[in-house]
């Protein structure tokens, strides 16, 4: 830890974990859609289904959503914000087996009517991770460049993702891949210590049996 | 790379000849691999944002189950028409514990310090000496530096989450980072600053959390005042001389040993102490009526 984990973070309140990681999860789902949601599908386990409202998580999400950090002094006001920037949305609690008891459930929909589905967990201190992509394993926190390469599972795209980030001069820190089925969908999640260029995304974007790219870099904002 | 002692930082400052505030800064610049100048310049956004924090309390405002708000325009109030038993300058830091506590639960921009529950305790030593003092803004910053080292020896040796340690770890430390700030300021020397620290977590060893309907309200607000008046009293006993019986990091040690022993109701998980009396649990009942279904 260091000295601005103990001194910090600024955020609003009441709590790190319940509301400051619940905003960090609305904003990794709204950078991993690349748009304010148009129509958002959320549910509250465990703690964050138990004391949410007093922690104001559901506020919390919704700023996320509309792009805020969790220092951003609107989010108190984030249903009237959802509301002016035609967000529609929907809270649910529900039990989710071997969930950690900080976890929402968000289904997504972009203003282009590309659906999502992000399961994240906040892990205290504000920090959080992000658990399933569409129902795909990930584990990831964000805290560092992240590349999110859906693909067919067939041989070549491990090759060709470390191949053209390699040709960017990109290191890799950590590399995980995960698959629906044998056969099925899979996701490699990449985290690399700078930012992925954006030739990087739009090459593999080009790419035979890769489905979708996504990158978060850091403080690059959508 | 944090100190794992608050040993080490003191013997980091007799060998190097340096105040307790400049070891850690320089263990900061290795750290994170910037300059002093940086590491001051991020310090003082802190200090800002916790400065904004105060001038932006809302006496009015109450959280959204309603259990909090509106105590720290009642002590300010009571301040300025009488003398407080505390005298003016207490009285001024119980009026910021108390306002910054409320900021927190009602959704207002504050700083984690180390907690967000806890997050009252620090700025209500040390704006009000600040504001009185007409001190630098370079004393105070060496203040943060000093608190944030305390703060990491504890979260390396103990915990700083109510969840792994009880209230003690959150109040308590931030009780014992306030206390060493403070005798700092003072122009206390490494020696006793660790006293601070370590003579004000003692004073919160047991200290259990056991927020009503789990919410970071009752009484995590009123505690940030107890963990501010008892960094005060630290921090002057400190500078009187006064030694701590048992060192910080032998105090810091039981603090994780008494966490440990701890029962799971009494740490943040709003079942056991005061979130289990009859109007805990009325409260929590008439609060779940308000969760979403």
């Amino acid at each position: 830890m260091n000295i601005y984990d103990i001194l910090g973070p600024v955020m609003v309140g009441p709590s790190s974990s319940h509301t400051a990681g619940a905003v960090r999860i609305g904003r990794i789902t709204q950078k991993l859609l690349a748009g304010i949601p148009a129509h958002a599908e959320i549910t509250l386990h465990g703690s964050f289904a138990a004391t949410g409202v007093g922690h104001g998580t559901d506020k919390a999400l919704l700023a996320g959503l509309l792009g805020m950090e969790p220092d951003d002094i609107r989010i108190p006001d984030s249903e009237e914000l959802a509301e002016k920037k035609g967000m529609k949305y929907h809270f649910h609690t529900k039990n989710i087996r071997g969930a950690h008891p900080n976890t929402a459930l968000l289904q997504v929909k972009g203003q282009d009517g590309k659906e999502l589905k992000i399961q994240a967990s906040s892990l205290g201190g504000g920090r959080i991770m992000v658990n399933y992509i569409d129902d795909i394993r990930v584990d990831f926190t964000g805290e560092q460049p992240t590349l999110i390469v859906h693909n067919h599972d067939e041989p070549g795209h491990v090759a060709e993702v470390s191949k053209v980030l390699f040709q960017s001069g990109i290191n890799i820190a950590t590399m995980a891949l995960n698959r629906s089925s044998r056969g099925g969908r899979a996701v490699l999640v990449t985290e690399t210590d700078t930012d992925i260029p954006h030739s990087v995304v739009e090459h593999l974007r080009t790419c035979t049996g890769i489905l979708k790219v996504t990158c978060i870099n850091l403080g690059e904002d959508f | 790379m944090a100190f794992q002692s608050m040993e080490e930082i003191m013997q980091q400052c007799k060998n190097k000849q340096i105040s307790f505030a400049e070891a850690i800064i320089q263990d900061d610049c290795q750290d994170r691999n910037v300059t002093s100048e940086e590491t001051r310049a991020r310090m003082y956004q802190i200090w800002d944002a916790m400065l904004l924090a105060s001038a932006t309390y809302e006496k009015n405002l109450h959280s959204k189950s309603g259990l909090v708000g509106g105590d720290g325009g009642k002590m300010e109030k009571y301040c300025m028409e009488q003398e407080s038993l505390c005298g003016s300058f207490m009285g001024s830091v119980i009026t910021q514990a108390l306002q910054m506590g409320e900021s927190n639960a009602c959704m207002k921009r504050i700083v984690a310090a180390p907690t967000a529950g806890s997050c009252g305790v620090l700025p209500a030593v040390l704006i009000p000496y600040f504001k009185s003092s007409g001190c630098s803004i370079d004393l105070i910053l060496d203040a943060l530096f000093v608190s944030a080292g305390i703060g990491q020896v504890i979260a390396e040796r103990a915990f700083i989450s109510g969840a792994a340690g009880g209230c003690q770890a959150e109040v308590g430390s931030a009780s014992a980072m306030a206390a060493g700030a403070m005798a700092a300021v003072k122009g206390g020397s490494p020696d006793q600053i660790s006293h601070a620290a370590a003579i004000a977590l003692k004073n919160m060893l047991g200290l259990v959390c056991d927020p009503v309907a789990g919410l970071v309200e009752v009484p995590c607000v009123k505690r940030n005042v107890a963990g501010a008046v008892n960094a005060m009293a630290s921090a002057d006993m400190a500078l009187a001389g006064i030694k701590s019986a048992i060192p910080a990091d032998q105090v810091i040690d039981a603090m994780r040993e008494v966490g440990e022993k701890m029962d799971v109701s009494l740490r943040e998980t709003g079942r056991g102490g005061l979130a289990n009396t009859p109007i805990g649990q009325k409260e929590a009942k008439h609060i779940r009526s308000l969760e979403v279904h």
